[in-house]
């Protein structure tokens, strides 16, 4: 009796958070189908610029702005997860990884709100000494890749430890050295977990709105070099949403959409890829 | 298990129930909020059971929720626009736009043509108008805001001719974008930045068309560049919410509307 009671209700909640994400997804398509409608597909790459109140609604630089942005971040901060996470494994004693992987849990918790503030007064003062204005892509850039440092450091770690150890074991009997048990054993064997923790921190790094708000500078334009500001789909949903009204709201939600289905996408593509490829064992 | 379940979901349902007393609720020009906020706090002191909820989000919101019912009063920066007479005004108060520099940077003052020069990217360089050689970081502000429009209106400039190196939202962010940046111009309410200042934030706070941007010439109707500000409401408003009105309009709360760096109306 408690055993179907219990399963029920899991199955239901499970029902529930699936049926929320359809339904935000319906939701979106519905808030954005008036500008849809209006702007056609093409408009949003061709048109001249983002003005929705004068009906220019060109999103591309935002797509781009949010593309680059994320993906620049990943690429700073992966080198230095990874760095983590195998000093975590392989080199740190004992009494030094416990308190080095609960540092870095602890930079996870920090609110995206206290990181964009620290950019707003100190990094963007830094970029404007190289280049000004100072808010851009790269101030962007850096406060994310701080901001998800921590989740790609804690996602390579646990790939890591899971590598089994007969694996190890087999290494070293062959006499492996330290540096080529990492490179050519517990990497690619840890390879699946690490891809999808980077996918995820791309999801976030899209996601993240309040700090990038505050450092990218918000101007909507393809950047020309890392040192101009973009606006990223993120901050145009948060800096206009409050104001806009008729087919300018709709046109938000397009953005809100577009971030949808860039989600979606990662997630579909972790997906295949921690199930699809199976660690394979060298032999 | 269920039977906790259950207990949960009546504990949740009945923390979502409304209280007994009336509920007012206030969105719109985050300009406004503060000062309404502080006149909400003072009524409902002597209001017992009445709650006052007061949200941001710019005018338009103010409009739409007020005339959707979401709210039952909207704050909004502006005069009202023609399409927008269904709905009744109460003037509040009124504020003036400033131009702001940072304390250090050298520039007295700029003409009329200096700032379109400088907003519309013809002008880069502080020493062109009399500064201390430096790029010149052009702050705006994002689309549908009625500062932004107030600005625009005011020297004539179209938005998409701006060339902006940093686009804001609230004035909050946008002085803390400009004291950070020594070469930075922006625009934003008198109130906000008098507020700054008075904080200690490195500012100040250009004259326009030779007038001081201050609550004297605001006062006196000298300073060209000013707003009023207003609470809508449907014509079919209770009385509880009219009540709040003409509390908003009394002498009772002139010297919270001094506080905010506005100007009561007589």
């Amino acid at each position: 009796m408690r055993d179907a009671v219990f399963t029920t209700s899991l199955r239901a909640t499970a029902g529930l958070s699936a049926a929320l994400v359809v339904l935000i997804g319906v939701f979106l398509l519905m808030a954005s189908w008036p500008a849809l409608q209006q702007v056609g597909v093409l408009r949003w790459l061709t048109d001249d610029s983002w003005q929705p109140l004068s009906g220019q609604f060109l999103l591309w630089p935002m797509i781009a702005g949010s593309l680059l942005a994320a993906l620049g971040a990943v690429l700073l901060a992966l080198p230095l997860g990874l760095c983590s996470a195998v000093f975590c494994n392989f080199y740190a004693a004992p009494a030094v990884a416990r308190p080095w992987r609960r540092t870095v849990e602890l930079m996870a918790g920090i609110p995206s709100v206290v990181y964009g503030f620290w950019g707003l007064v100190v990094l963007v003062p830094w970029v404007r000494a190289v280049a000004p204005p100072g808010p851009s892509l790269l101030a962007a850039t850096l406060v994310l890749a701080l901001m998800i440092l921590p989740t790609l450091a804690v996602s390579a770690d646990a790939a890591l430890a899971a590598v089994s150890g007969s694996l190890r074991q087999a290494g070293q009997a062959l006499g492996l050295g330290r540096v080529s048990q990492i490179t050519r054993i517990a990497l690619p064997a840890a390879r699946a977990g690490i891809v999808t923790g980077v996918l995820l921190s791309v999801a976030r790094a899209l996601g993240e709105t309040m700090a990038v708000l505050m450092v990218a500078g918000n101007v909507v334009q393809v950047p020309s070099s890392v040192f101009e500001p973009v606006r990223v789909l993120t901050a145009n949903i948060a800096l206009e949403m409050a104001y806009a009204v008729g087919h300018h709201r709709s046109a938000l939600f397009v953005s809100g959409l577009v971030l949808f289905a860039l989600t979606v996408l990662l997630v579909l593509l972790a997906e295949w890829i921690s199930r699809g490829r199976r660690p394979h064992v060298p032999v | 298990m269920p039977k906790i379940c259950i207990a949960l979901l009546v504990l949740l349902l009945t923390a979502c129930s409304r209280g007994d007393g009336e509920r007012l609720v206030i969105t719109g020009s985050s300009t406004v909020a503060p000062l309404v906020n502080e006149m909400a706090r003072r009524y409902a002191a002597l209001q017992p059971g009445l709650r006052i909820e007061v949200q941001t989000g710019g005018s338009s919101r103010g409009i739409s929720d007020a005339r959707s019912g979401l709210a039952d009063i909207g704050m909004v920066s502006r005069a009202l626009r023609d399409d927008e007479t269904d709905l009744l005004a109460t003037p509040i108060a009124r504020d003036g736009i400033a131009l702001i520099v940072h304390a250090d940077n050298p520039v007295a003052a700029l003409s009329a043509d200096e700032v379109r020069a400088i907003f519309t990217g013809q002008v880069n360089d502080w020493s062109a108008v009399g500064g201390a050689p430096g790029p010149i970081t052009v702050i705006n502000k994002a689309e549908g805001r009625s500062t932004l429009e107030l600005f625009l209106a005011h020297f004539a400039l179209d938005n998409p001719a701006i060339q902006a190196d940093v686009v804001i939202g609230d004035n909050e962010q946008g002085i803390k974008t400009l004291v950070s940046d020594i070469n930075a111009i922006a625009y934003v309410s008198i109130g906000s930045a008098e507020f700054a200042e008075r904080r200690g934030e490195p500012l100040r706070r250009l004259p326009m068309g030779g007038v001081t941007a201050g609550i004297a010439q605001l006062r006196d109707g000298s300073f060209p560049l000013s707003r009023t500000l207003n609470l809508v409401t449907r014509a079919d408003a209770t009385v509880a919410v009219t009540a709040f009105l003409d509390y908003a309009r009394s002498p009772a709360v002139h010297d919270l509307i001094e506080q905010q760096a506005f100007v009561p109306l007589p």
